[in-house]
């Protein structure tokens, strides 16, 4: 195995390294998927910064899968303050709500609060289900927004898009971005030099989990072309409630776990929706993510952890 | 009377797979992610309750006929009168692979 050790090293070289000290990471390869997680205090000698991402608080869900999604949804927000270094930011990938209800939001709104930290959000499909069709959501949290609430940033470096695609969703079809939508990323994109590391987040998945659940979006592939030409790109969602990971050229997708209730794994059951798992196993299967974007041109590390982990 | 309208419609299910009734009340139940049943024949101007038995909400949209529900939460209805003959496809707003067709007669 070819093993450099100079700074050229490849996202391909580098996933090929079981063990990749230099940044205090531990790699492991599962199916051609990398997981990583952090080595305790070797952490601390890592540069660059780290966000969190949690997704699916379905505050306002009552049901038995999770009576209580503010309680969980407190206890990640615990697990966030607790983290060795203080994340930069948060990003909420959607479903914030169960019911876009405007108690909903504002419980969800006073227990994220509590992270004290900036929060990204992008709509699940269960924000935008008021009367007005996400006005709700958009007074709330779209302030800075394009459209129907999509916008970018930069941090660190690095370019940061939050995605809206759960508007105008056709008859037998998944997530949909839309044309407006597409036209807006490729203007944002074009200023961009091909070394910037991207970090795309939306709700749904933008890379085909199971259509026959519709978790995945029928336009996303042209928001991937115009994404190709970059070095680094990390695409981050929610929706399907359980990690999915998928490594394919420069792009690494990732979806996280919701706060609330875990949903089935595509094909063991005969349709999505909330999964009843023994109370005293539920913390198992929620969780959050944090992602650490080390300079240079290694991939983005993300670690998942449970509420109960 | 709502009761005796639902035991109606679920005998008439049970009797008759693609049903056809005089007009009056049809119900279709939406479970674990489909409209049941899927597709129902109903004369014109018979009105169809959707019934969401899940623990998430739908929202059912007919785009040729303007049907736009609002979102259903569990235990939540929608009634809609289907007066012109013809077909009518119609879907989940929040999932759109959940179809299901009407096909009202004369």
């Amino acid at each position: 195995m070819k093993h450099d050790d100079d700074t050229s090293l490849d996202r391909r070289q580098a996933l090929k390294c079981a063990a990749w000290a230099g940044s205090g990471l531990v790699w492991t390869l599962n199916g051609g998927v990398p997981a990583s997680r952090l080595i305790g205090s070797a952490e601390a000698a890592a540069t660059g910064f780290s966000f969190v991402q949690i997704s699916d608080s379905h505050i306002g869900f009552n049901k038995p899968a999770n009576p209580n999604p503010n309680a969980t949804l407190a206890e990640a927000i615990g697990k966030i303050g607790g983290l060795p270094s203080k994340p930069a930011f948060m990003i909420h990938t959607g479903d914030i709500t169960h019911l876009s209800k405007p108690n909903e939001f504002d419980d969800a709104d006073q227990l994220i609060g509590a992270a004290r930290l900036d929060v990204h959000y992008v709509p699940g499909e269960h924000d935008v289900i008021d009367e007005n069709n996400g006005a709700a959501y958009l007074a709330r949290y779209g302030k800075l927004s394009q459209g129907k609430g999509w916008y970018s940033f930069d941090h660190g470096g690095a370019h940061f898009v939050g995605l809206v695609n759960v508007y105008d969703l056709k008859a037998g079809g998944m997530g949909n971005l839309g044309a407006e939508q597409l036209a807006w990323l490729a203007g944002d994109l074009k200023p961009k030099s091909a070394s910037t590391p991207i970090v795309v987040f939306a709700h749904i998945p933008l890379w085909t989990v199971a259509p026959e659940w519709g978790w995945g979006t029928q336009d996303s592939a042209e928001a991937l072309k115009l994404l190709a030409r970059f070095g680094s790109v990390t695409v981050l969602n929610g929706h399907i409630h359980q990690i999915a990971q998928k490594v394919e050229g420069n792009m690494t997708f990732h979806t996280a776990r919701s706060t609330a209730f875990p949903q089935p794994v595509p094909g063991s059951a005969p349709a999505p929706g909330p999964q009843l798992v023994p109370a005293d196993q539920l913390r198992g299967f929620l969780g959050l993510s944090s992602v650490r974007l080390a300079h240079g041109k290694q991939p983005l590390a993300i670690v998942d952890s449970t509420l109960s982990g | 009377m709502k009761k005796i309208v639902l035991l109606a419609a679920a005998c008439a299910f049970a009797l008759a797979p693609r049903l056809s009734l005089a007009a009056g009340e049809v119900t279709v139940g939406i479970d674990n992610f489909a409209f049941t049943p899927a597709e129902i024949t109903v004369k014109a101007g018979t009105k169809v309750m959707f019934v969401n038995h899940d623990d998430i909400p739908h929202k059912v949209i007919a785009q040729a006929i303007k049907l736009h529900s609002k979102a259903l939460d569990t235990g939540d209805s929608f009634s809609f009168v289907f007066d012109k003959p013809g077909d009518v496809v119609y879907f989940c707003g929040l999932h759109p692979m959940m179809k299901g067709k009407i096909t009202v007669t004369p």
